[in-house]
């Protein structure tokens, strides 16, 4: 089973960078949000 | 249009005349990348194989610089306003351009592959030598309508930005790489580079004919839009 | 191409009342988005890493393909929504950034999943073909396709206008739809083996193992629900950027700190735009 690093790796691998993007474009949206009102955040 | 855009030609030929930027910095730098290159590959037979390709990879880089040079001439004192203002037809200005930085190529390309000849051994295989010689120069013509095309777009799009250094060869030389791909296999058979024979080379001269159109008619169609804001 | 238009999700009344203001880019829609995407993305790993059986030809390296595959797929839904998004900006009458805000997120979600797609593909070729790369139709294009959108975010971020972005990086957006496939063309011309497409070939018959089909169509659901949960923040918060942008941060928080803003707006001296850089690029 040598091939288990490479496939558990892959998997971590995905999801680690879609999680630290995902985490990145919350974070920029909340620095975001709270420097504008309500009333112009459309999808409220 | 036609007028417009030859008129737009000769003026940056006439600019290259008088600077002989292209002349002075360029053609000594694409010459340097040629004997870089024999460094980089120290062996004979690896440098006859693989010159092709490295006369083509010297174009594109000295591509990007003249580019940068042609869009720096007008953005420098608001030059390419002042036409757009003046209501010149974006597609000559594009026209233009382009024909001024493909003449610019053939030149430099007519140069790197006499340089190809004389440090890497290339020569014209003797048994065809009419068809290879007509292959070749096909091949550069097509190749170097899809290059300035490319190069126009791309020059235009970011000219006068911060940043459009680094940018342009980011943009282009993913663009141009059917060109790098076609042209370095044409010119493989044109030179007969591993046994390849010219009859295997027209295809390559299709397809970078069919990129030389997508390229002038697209560059032209959406050159106006990249300008004009 | 329903995620461009906004969720119209009320408030949440809970949060609402405690915050005098809505303090993130999330709804109530993208919260239950984001939890059925997290839970779809569990299903993948469970039916990938553990239901799915080992294949013939493969052996376990197949499982890699639950995630490469779905990634690739997504990206490709990506640029084309970039695609189509751009074709609205610029063919619509009423030029609304929106369209190139959705654009602008839509392909920066698509670098990302062509980033994991190449290193996940690169550790599956170890496996399989046993060296990380091969010079073959589909990985080149694929290369030369991530290149080419990295050179259009950084178009988006060259400066200028809003209008001014969104007409560049529209044109490009619209090049690159060309570009691309003559890219692949002339590539596959060059060479050619990558194993030939298995669920996507267009005689119908998927010649796949019903377990293995279902953990791909997992992973391709997990991936959608996650696609359409990004393209909602990354829209909206591109969308807040643009305003403070425009309004200058200054004359923002003013507005926000309630009606002393006459004195605010006085001061409209140089606002510091740029410490609005996202830098959510990856």
């Amino acid at each position: 089973m040598e091939d288990a690093g490479f496939i558990l790796g892959s998997y971590f691998l995905t999801f680690a960078t879609v999680a630290l993007y995902a985490w990145r474009a919350v974070r920029s949206g909340r620095k975001v949000s709270q420097q504008v009102p309500d009333d112009e955040k459309y999808w409220l | 249009m036609i007028t417009v855009a030859c008129l737009i030609a000769a003026k940056d030929l006439r600019v290259e005349r008088r600077s002989k930027i292209v002349t002075n910095q360029v053609l000594p730098f694409a010459g340097i990348t040629m004997v870089s290159f024999a460094f980089a590959l120290d062996k004979q037979n690896v440098l006859d194989t693989v010159a092709p390709g490295l006369v083509w990879l010297a174009t594109m880089f000295s591509l990007l610089v003249i580019v940068q040079r042609t869009f720096a001439i007008e953005t420098d004192d608001g030059a390419l306003d002042a036409m757009r203002v003046a209501g010149v037809d974006p597609r000559a200005i594009f026209v233009g351009k382009a024909m001024a930085l493909g003449f610019q190529l053939l030149v430099l390309e007519a140069m790197l592959f006499g340089a190809a000849v004389i440090f890497y051994g290339e020569s014209i295989p003797s048994n065809n030598a009419f068809g290879s010689v007509v292959l070749l120069v096909t091949t550069m013509l097509s190749a170097t309508c899809g290059l300035a095309a490319v190069g126009t777009l791309y020059g235009g799009l970011a000219a006068g930005f911060k940043g459009s250094e680094t940018l342009l060869p980011l943009l282009t030389l993913p663009a141009v790489a059917p060109v790098l791909i076609g042209a370095t296999k044409a010119v493989e058979s044109a030179v007969g580079t591993s046994g390849a024979v010219v009859s295997e080379g027209w295809q390559w001269v299709g397809l970078l004919t069919l990129f030389a159109v997508a390229a002038v008619v697209g560059g032209a169609l959406a050159f106006g839009p990249l300008i004009d804001d | 191409m329903t995620t461009i238009e906004p969720a119209k999700a009320e408030h949440d009344t809970a949060r609402q009342s405690a915050l005098p203001s809505q303090r993130s880019t999330a709804t109530r829609g993208t919260r239950i988005i984001g939890i059925v995407a997290v839970v779809a993305l569990g299903w993948l790993v469970a039916f990938g890493l553990g239901f799915s059986p080992a294949d013939r030809d493969q052996d376990e390296s197949v499982r890699i393909l639950y995630v490469h595959v779905p990634t690739i797929w997504l990206a490709y839904l990506a640029f084309v929504v970039t695609a189509v998004s751009s074709a609205m900006y610029l063919f619509s009458k009423k030029k609304s950034l929106g369209w190139d805000r959705a654009a602008g997120a839509s392909a920066e979600i698509g670098v990302t999943f062509v980033a994991v797609t190449l290193a996940v593909g690169a550790m599956w070729g170890r496996l399989t073909w046993g060296v990380f790369w091969q010079w073959d139709a589909r990985l080149t294009t694929t290369a030369l396709l991530f290149v080419t959108y990295i050179g259009y975010l950084a178009v988006r971020r060259l400066g200028g206008s809003h209008e001014q972005r969104a007409k560049r990086s529209a044109v490009l957006g619209m090049i690159a739809v060309v570009e691309i496939p003559l890219v692949h063309f002339s590539v596959k011309m060059w060479r050619s083996l990558h194993q030939e497409a298995t669920v996507a070939n267009l005689d119908g018959d998927t010649k796949m193992d019903g377990l293995m089909l279902f953990s791909l169509f997992v992973g391709v659901i997990a991936f959608t629900l996650l696609y359409v949960w990004l393209m909602l923040h990354r829209t909206r918060s591109m969308a807040m950027e643009d305003l403070l942008e425009e309004r200058g941060l200054d004359e923002a928080l003013a507005v926000r700190r309630a009606e002393a803003a006459e004195t605010a707006t006085a001061a409209t001296s140089a606002p510091p735009t740029a410490t609005m850089k996202t830098g959510s690029d990856s």
